[in-house]
């Protein structure tokens, strides 16, 4: 399971984290965001200890979400030594989602 | 390698529903979808149409329902993944899931549709930043700020409807002279002071840095070009077969729908198509299921006949 980073842990878990984060702002309410959430499950299970991936409830916590301009969910932003390095908007496949971690985050 | 009885690509309505009276068959079942279940449930906000729930319904809260149906069996197996290529022309249907490759006697393609783009050249650089193809998940990024809803059918209609009650101005832009969504949603439409319909009229380009800060409109008839600003625009133009899989020999549209008879059978031998992939005109998830039913059916008995 991914878990949760809300706007008071996403300085010490995101930008001051030592590995890549992939971050997840999604809301309860969001069909596409339900779409995807076994996917980032999945992911977070594979990737555990290379890749840490993490989900922001975008209701719950509206300072990170606007800081970084996010028009659409779910989006999906890679960070790595706290810079963003990618960004992903919509219902994406696991397999897209599996290169994309391979190469931009460990690659 | 794993073999079943039948793959069903797609666990939207049709193919949960054909999964399902598959199950009930006691036939080898497996369900492949590459996300949760539920297919374009999960991008509609409310289903007011579908039998037997008179205050209507969630979408997500419908997929919950017809996929927790299928936990009794045991002969059902899921698969998370996407279908990268099909063989399907032979005896034993062959179907690359990932890098994964899957047999089957018979082959059920519930594969669904994906929302149609304008086509612009920058259209990419805009999505999630401005550019929209749900309502219910993006409305709130836009509160009190201009948007513009392309398109002229029922989804155009409804999201507009949810949009009003949150944008500062919504400007639906159709091609047509007038709307092809049904008319209760025209004048629900016509209620609120913020809606404004701009008629025969195609948007021409998009504009802005980072972000969506506003769109040109084209009037068709007096060829004019316009700016307007806009933070956010939802595209419903309709929809396009999800099926980059579809091996040639299966007979298609011109849009790339698959033609079957009414028994879900496509020209293939033990292949059926259900759902909204099919070349038909009404797509609704209450016709989906219907079709994930007929399908299953043929499947069943087209391997009752095979295997005698």
């Amino acid at each position: 399971m991914a878990s949760a980073v809300t706007d008071n842990s996403f300085d010490s878990d995101v930008l001051q984290s030592s590995t890549p984060v992939l971050v997840d702002f999604w809301a309860p309410w969001c069909g596409p965001c339900r779409a995807i959430a076994p996917v980032i499950d999945e992911l977070a299970a594979e990737f555990e200890g290379k890749v840490s991936i993490l989900k922001m409830n975008v209701d719950e916590n509206p300072a990170t979400p606007g800081k970084y301009g996010i028009r659409a969910i779910p989006t999906l932003i890679l960070f790595k030594n706290g810079e963003v390095v990618e960004q992903v908007t919509g219902a994406v496949s696991k397999s897209n989602l599996s290169v994309l971690l391979n190469e931009k985050a460990l690659g | 390698m794993k073999r079943f009885d039948c793959l069903v690509i797609g666990a939207g309505p049709a193919g949960v529903c054909a999964a399902l009276y598959l199950a009930r068959f006691d036939v080898r079942v497996a369900l492949v979808e590459k996300l949760a279940p539920g297919g374009l449930l999960l991008q509609t906000s409310e289903v007011e149409n579908y039998p037997g729930f008179p205050k209507g319904i969630k979408g997500y809260e419908l997929a919950d329902a017809l996929d927790a149906q299928l936990a009794p069996y045991a002969n059902l197996t899921r698969i998370r993944g996407e279908v990268q290529e099909m063989e399907l022309g032979q005896d034993v249907k062959r179907v690359r899931i990932d890098d994964e490759w899957h047999e089957a006697h018979a082959v059920i393609i519930c594969a669904g549709v994906r929302y149609k783009s304008l086509g612009l050249p920058d259209e990419h650089k805009f999505i999630g930043k401005g550019l929209s193809f749900c309502a219910l998940c993006d409305a709130n990024f836009f509160r009190g700020q201009k948007v513009a809803v392309v398109g002229g059918g029922n989804s155009a209609l409804e999201e507009s409807l949810y949009l009003a009650k949150i944008a500062s101005e919504v400007h639906i832009i159709h091609r047509r002279d007038e709307f092809r969504g049904a008319p209760i949603y025209v004048s629900r439409l016509k209620e609120h002071a913020n809606v404004h319909f701009e008629y025969s009229t195609v948007v021409s380009a998009l504009h802005g840095d980072t972000a969506l800060e506003g769109i040109t409109l084209k009037r068709l008839h007096s060829g004019k070009e316009e700016f307007l600003p806009v933070q956010g625009m939802f595209i419903f133009i309709g929809f396009l077969p999800a099926g980059h899989f579809l091996p040639a020999e299966l007979e298609v549209d011109e849009n790339g729908f698959i033609h079957t008879d009414l028994e879900m059978r496509t020209k293939l031998p033990g292949v059926f198509a259900a759902g909204d992939i099919r070349a038909k005109l009404c797509r609704q998830v209450v016709t989906a299921v219907g079709d994930g039913a007929t399908a299953a059916n043929s499947a069943f008995t087209y391997l009752e006949r095979k295997h005698g």
